[in-house]
């Protein structure tokens, strides 16, 4: 613009200046908007089907994560929303759940499921829409390089990892020869393949494993094969049919001898362990993923979350004590919506764009520290195998309670693996 | 004729759909093809023919699993992988039949999802080579039809609207034929067909073969086009699943699978927004239909009125 023009303006520049002072004027409030915009998070809920136990207390803690991030500003100054999308726990629907949130309901990112045929069935999908796919799942699936570049697992260790490191524990405090009773489906193999790996590297050894069909409900007929030298007897049963289970190992062995027996928490998440047909767990170990009971040396943040959550000593909802939660595993939900909240931030997110920017500020984590962020404790992210190490506890029944005796180092559970997805393409 | 103009005419309204749907409908929209296809299948079998087998998703996984397989792990070429599903539907629908078919009525429903169920436990069982029940997911070449990449939405669509089409035409060209109304003969009254010189046996075991290929097609191309292959799609569910797109668009007719697959498809997406006992709602509106409309929507809408509908 030349200085005729400024003293003498035309019609046109006259024009053109007020188009651009009113751009200069509307300009600040429109990028305040984007800015101040929610951030839209979709959760995949298995609401209803056979996760439904875990759904329940999976919405209820992503709500209380929600309130805590959004009482405290939310991410980079903007409010958080959540969308629940029911999968039913079922591959076929959490794929249709994981593109309705992503296309329909236009959310930034999707985080929650935890059933692994689910995971294994939407991640595909996730991965052709190009979105970040956050899973709490403890499968080993994401460690094992078959899923893809957009798929992480920020919050829970993979069984194989859990495996790993309780193994050295039971070989030197309750025996080395370990039969193993597990359901004979994927979950179970997993258990099966790598603990077993796990008792051999500790010079102990697997006697036995029994594979229990997973239509099967009465347990009676599989309890002869445990082998008489058995020193731990290892379950990991799931499902409706646990109570039986117990119920019918307890009569087998009756008041004489029996092995130690070490079992997952899998199998009573959102039981009462008091239940009168568990008795015969008494003096037996678990495996939690946190200690579903308030335990003496509980942390700030422990209790922290476990009040945010609205969960009492025992574990069980505050106005229902019937009401057992899912405590070994619901931790991994919170602690997701703070590793989302962790890159979204380091990626400066403003929106859909900054999708990729978000994985790749996953992939620079590495040693996240034990907080509020993460009341189950410290954890370190591989990168190249999108998936978080953690601690894990083994814990013994005791008078109806259970009561945390070993807590494993970060690097117990540390295996060595060739996947790299940072080798891959987006 | 004028019948023949009505399904064309559906068939280019689905196909005209792809280009007016947003993204997730668009999706849907490929998936319910694919469904529906499988229902046509089941409903060659149960609406036509008179069979009800509660096993029908040994067809489809069957034909899912030797696809995927043999993509994934024998090798093989997508294109030919894909053509090995409806064999596979075919030849097990076969195998099913030579044995369950020598049975009637709630024991054919006993054996067939006896079969299914064996087949299920199966993939359980040889969790090494099938994933189990987690399943596992093909790669995206295993996905490309030669230079058609069935990750891409609109050749999703495009592969989904071919078999569809292929599908509802082949069974409207079956119930109009000579060898259709034989089904239908058998379904009303197998005695006397078997009087007037027909066999039974074979009619019925040809009605499960044909159904068991479109099954085993419909199972193979949903691997291909979502990427994923589990022992969910075994399950008793998916043999349940055909049933009610059946009842609810209207068992022996030839638009109803489509329908029915369709409504139920988005009855739960959108009971499942609206609330969280979505089940719920979906068990009232099944027994509203079967209280109402016992034989479908479009059963009903033959009988008052539409009687040439096919």
């Amino acid at each position: 613009m030349n200085r005729e023009t400024i003293l003498h303006p035309t019609r046109r520049s006259l024009l053109a200046g007020g188009a651009a002072a009113l751009t200069a004027a509307t300009l600040p409030r429109f990028v305040q908007a984007q800015s101040s915009e929610p951030i839209r998070l979709g959760f995949q809920l298995h609401r209803t089907g056979i996760g439904a136990a875990y759904g329940r207390w999976y919405e209820r803690t992503a709500l209380a994560a929600l309130k805590v991030v959004n009482e405290a500003g939310g991410i980079a100054g903007r409010p958080v929303e959540i969308l629940f999308e029911d999968d039913a726990t079922d591959p076929r629907r959490g794929a249709e759940g994981v593109e309705k949130l992503a296309s329909q309901a236009k959310v930034d990112m999707i985080f929650g499921p935890l059933f692994s045929h689910v995971v294994i069935a939407a991640a595909p999908r996730a991965a052709e829409l190009k979105i970040p796919y956050l899973v709490c799942s403890e499968g080993y699936h994401v460690a094992s390089g078959k899923l893809n570049r957009w798929t992480l697992q920020p919050g829970i260790t993979d069984v194989r990892a859990q495996v790993t490191a309780m193994a050295p524990w039971v070989t030197q405090n309750l025996g080395k020869k370990v039969t193993m009773i597990f359901p004979d489906y994927a979950f179970g193999h997993d258990h099966r393949d790598f603990f077993t790996e796990a008792v051999a590297a500790q010079g102990g050894e697997v006697v036995a494993q029994i594979a229990i069909p997973p239509t099967e409900t009465s347990f009676t007929r599989y309890f002869p094969r445990i082998p008489r030298d058995t020193e731990v007897l290892y379950h990991v049963m799931v499902g409706p049919a646990v109570l039986t289970f117990v119920k019918e190992l307890g009569e087998f062995y009756g008041s004489g001898a029996k092995p130690e027996i070490f079992g997952f928490i899998d199998s009573l998440e959102a039981v009462d362990i008091a239940n009168p047909g568990l008795q015969f767990l008494e003096g037996s170990h678990f495996w939690e993923g946190q200690c579903r009971m308030l335990q003496p040396d509980a942390s700030e943040a422990e209790t922290f979350y476990r009040d945010a959550v609205g969960v009492d000593a025992n574990g069980a909802a505050i106005e229902d004590p019937k009401n057992v939660s899912c405590y070994g595993h619901m931790f991994s939900v919170w602690e997701t919506l703070f590793a989302i909240k962790q890159g979204m931030e380091a990626c400066s997110w403003r929106g859909p764009q900054d999708r990729q920017a978000f994985v790749e500020a996953v992939e620079a984590f590495t040693e996240m520290p034990a907080g509020r962020e993460r009341p189950q404790g410290a954890k370190v992210f591989n990168p190249k195998l999108h998936q978080v190490f953690g601690h894990q506890f083994i814990s013994k029944l005791e008078g109806g309670k259970l009561v945390k005796v070993h807590e494993t180092s970060l690097e117990d559970g540390i295996y060595p693996s060739d996947v790299d997805y940072l080798a891959t393409s987006f | 004729m004028r019948m023949l103009a009505l399904h064309l005419a559906v068939l280019a309204g689905v196909a005209a759909l792809q280009f007016v749907l947003p993204a997730y409908h668009h999706t849907n929209a490929a998936r319910i093809l694919v469904l529906a296809t499988y229902a046509i299948g089941f409903n060659i079998a149960f609406g036509y023919t008179g069979l009800l087998s509660l096993g029908h998703a040994l067809f489809f996984a069957g034909g899912m699993y030797a696809t995927g397989l043999l993509v994934d792990q024998g090798g093989w070429q997508p294109w030919a992988a894909l053509l090995a599903g409806p064999a596979a539907g075919g030849v097990l629908a076969a195998g099913v039949g030579l044995l369950a078919l020598r049975t009637a009525g709630p024991a054919f429903m006993i054996v067939t999802l006896m079969f299914a169920q064996a087949f299920h436990l199966a993939i359980l069982y040889w969790g090494r080579f099938t994933g189990g029940d987690e399943g596992f997911t093909l790669s995206g070449a295993a996905r490309r039809l030669g230079p058609f990449d069935l990750a891409d939405p609109a050749t999703r669509y495009g592969a989904a609207f071919l078999l569809f089409a292929a599908a509802m035409l082949g069974c409207l060209a079956l119930v109009r034929s000579r060898t259709g109304r034989v089904l239908i003969a058998v379904r009303e009254n197998e005695e006397r067909t078997r009087m007037l010189g027909y066999d039974p046996f074979r009619a019925k075991l040809l009605a499960l073969v044909l159904s068991g290929l479109l099954s085993g097609a419909a199972g193979a191309t949903y691997g291909l086009m979502f990427g994923y292959v589990g022992g969910s799609f075994a399950a008793i569910q998916y043999s349940i699943l055909p049933l009610i797109w059946v009842l609810l668009g209207g068992a022996g007719t030839v638009l109803g699978p489509l329908l029915g697959t369709a409504l139920l498809f988005y009855l739960i997406d959108w009971a499942s927004s609206v609330t969280t006992a979505s089940q719920f709602v979906v068990g009232a509106v099944l027994i509203l239909l079967v209280l109402f409309a016992p034989r479908g929507l479009l059963g009903l809408l033959r009988e008052r009125g539409l009687r040439s509908l096919p």
